[in-house]
């Protein structure tokens, strides 16, 4: 690509890295929330699940808002920060991972829970009775006749990641390499009338975009059928 | 303290459970009654599925009792669902593989050939028939290396050729492994084919326990009333008649003649004989009937509008084994018959019901 500022590389590779660690971490915390949703029985499950939906409809300005009182020096993210000489995890890499996760969580959980629910209980039963531990089982029957849905967890939530900007305008600010991901990189250059560069990032998510969907839509077909 | 002692009680919304029994921990325990009186149920509690209070000892180990609750995966069962239930991800091979985690008296080689599976080893489950799919589950029960097999109408959800193609393998299975199995039924030819024992049950109770014969020939059961009453007797041929295509099978007071395929003398048989193809005569007569035995007339019982049901015992002092009759009323009258009297009973039906191929 003749023409493109060196400088273009850093914000992508920075959202493919946030996205990666993102998703990573997603996979970690979302997979025990989503199985924990699909098998209990508690009343207030369903207060949990709003809960971790609500980003689906929350303006991510007012999630950023909210996470920047919380990450800030006053807040417990500035404590946590202090831990390592740090003063606040707004404005860092570490606080985007954090406001990521959260932002993205909705769209992880959620297939990996309909995979879980339409496993269905007999599987583990069965597992138990050819003396499987709870553990050996989830890992050795659950997972795998879940892999459609941490399939689609993943590229939702990696995908999802790499287009988020108000969540990232409002604690990331805008500082290269550290947390001038690609689409605050679009909106930079758009500001100072780089209509080029702009254009290039742009057309690059529309096809990322279309790859990821029709991805999706190639998982259902194969995965969900066996 | 060779038993299977089971007590469970408790209630699962609107229904109530509360049965009790001891059956043997050798041959086939058959668990029989309607649908929804409970059956399975108790089987899940057997295998630690579901819990319930209670009391489950199996042998020597206790699995439940008022302190402990082992939870299923720490109870040596093999647990065959209704549904073969294979893991959809794993080929035939590692499903069977899945809990065969250690080596024992079942070996994978006999396994497979028990079962004939040697072909849809490297298929995946969704390429397997109904009692393929339902074989592969058994056969990975039994690699687990139980020490009670339970089977949750294991047929049911299959059509009857493929019934008839799987209950020899069952049937093998109990000859060839000396392994108890506890299994639900609503379906009496299945019950004949397999049960030694038989605990039947109604609305969450248990209405009797004992040998199948016992029950099947017990006049203050439903059993006996039923349209399609029958004992099922055990068998040992004494001889072949290659000419007639007869055996000649002995049972405890008696001697059948049954048309068979051949058969070697000692193989152990199971008989069963239907009440209605049972008639009654005062003295010994010649008809085209083979099977003509001496019995005494131990109880009887009025079944229908019109008829009786008569429970014989074979042989001089009705000693031997129990079977049925079933007869008019308007014929008992005709033939001046009563209860302590020796007849000659008539047996129009003799079926082998069991037994592997020789």
């Amino acid at each position: 690509m003749t023409g493109l500022p060196p400088d273009i590389w850093q914000p992508i590779a920075l959202s493919i890295e946030l996205a990666a660690i993102t998703t990573i971490v997603l996979l970690a915390l979302g997979t025990p929330i989503a199985w924990w949703l699909a098998r209990s029985n508690a009343w207030w499950k369903e207060l949990v699940a709003t809960f971790v939906a609500i980003p689906l409809v929350l303006p991510p300005t007012v999630l950023g808002f909210y996470l920047l009182v919380v990450l800030g020096p006053n807040g417990p993210g500035g404590v946590l920060a202090g831990l390592w000489g740090g003063r606040t995890l707004a404005f860092t890499f570490q606080g985007l991972v954090i406001g990521s996760t959260l932002y993205s969580m909705p769209f992880v959980v959620q297939p990996i829970r309909n995979a879980f629910e339409a496993m269905g209980d007999r599987p583990m039963e069965v597992a138990a009775t050819l003396r499987a531990s709870p553990l050996r089982a989830f890992w050795t029957v659950a997972i795998p006749q879940a892999r459609a849905g941490f399939l689609a967890g993943a590229v939702l939530g990696f995908a999802h990641t790499i287009g988020e900007f108000g969540v990232v305008l409002m604690i990331g600010g805008n500082i290269p390499g550290q947390t001038k991901v690609l689409s605050v990189a679009i909106y930079d250059y758009v500001e100072t009338a780089q209509w080029h560069q702009a254009n290039v990032l742009a057309a690059g998510m529309v096809a990322f975009s279309f790859a990821v969907i029709l991805a999706l839509r190639l998982i259902e077909k194969r995965i969900g059928r066996a | 303290m060779n038993d299977i002692r089971i007590e469970f009680r408790g209630t699962l919304g609107r229904f109530s459970l509360d049965a009790a029994f001891t059956v043997p921990a050798i041959g086939v325990t058959t668990l029989f009654g309607p649908s929804g009186c409970g059956k399975t149920t108790v089987l899940r509690c057997i295998a630690g599925l579901q819990r319930l209070d209670g009391v489950c000892i199996v042998a020597d180990e206790i699995w439940q009792n008022d302190k402990t609750f082992r939870p299923a995966h720490q109870r040596d069962i093999g647990y065959v669902f209704q549904e073969a239930s294979l893991f959809a991800h794993l080929s035939v091979r590692r499903n069977l593989l899945y809990g065969a985690i250690r080596t024992g008296a079942i070996r994978f080689e006999e396994v497979v050939d028990l079962l004939g599976l040697a072909k849809l080893l490297d298929r995946a489950p969704q390429n397997l028939s109904g009692g393929e799919r339902q074989r592969v589950a058994i056969g990975r029960a039994l690699l687990s290396q139980p020490r009670l097999l339970l089977m949750d109408e294991p047929l049911s959800a299959l059509d009857r050729i493929t019934k008839e193609e799987i209950l020899p393998f069952l049937e093998r299975l109990q000859e060839t492994l000396a392994l108890p199995i506890i299994h639900v039924s609503h379906d009496m030819t299945e019950v004949e084919r397999l049960a030694d024992h038989l605990v039947l049950m109604q609305a969450g109770r248990v209405v009797a326990s004992g040998p199948l014969t016992t029950l099947q020939s017990d006049p203050s059961l439903s059993l006996v009333q039923s349209r399609e009453a029958a004992v099922s007797l055990h068998a040992i041929v004494e001889s072949f008649d290659v000419v007639d295509g007869l055996a000649s099978l002995v049972v405890n007071g008696g001697r059948f003649l049954a048309p068979s395929a051949p058969v070697a003398q000692g193989t152990r048989r199971r008989l069963r004989i239907l009440a209605g193809d049972v008639s009654l005569a005062r003295t010994p007569q010649h008809s085209t009937i083979v099977n003509t035995l001496p019995a005494r007339i131990l109880k009887t019982t009025p079944t229908g509008t019109h008829g009786i049901t008569a429970v014989l015992g074979l042989g001089p002092e009705g000693a031997g084994d129990r079977i049925l009759a079933r007869v008019t009323q308007r014929s008992w009258k005709l033939l001046e018959l009563s209860q302590g009297m020796d007849v000659h009973a008539q047996i129009k039906g003799v079926a082998l019901i069991s037994g592997s191929p020789p």
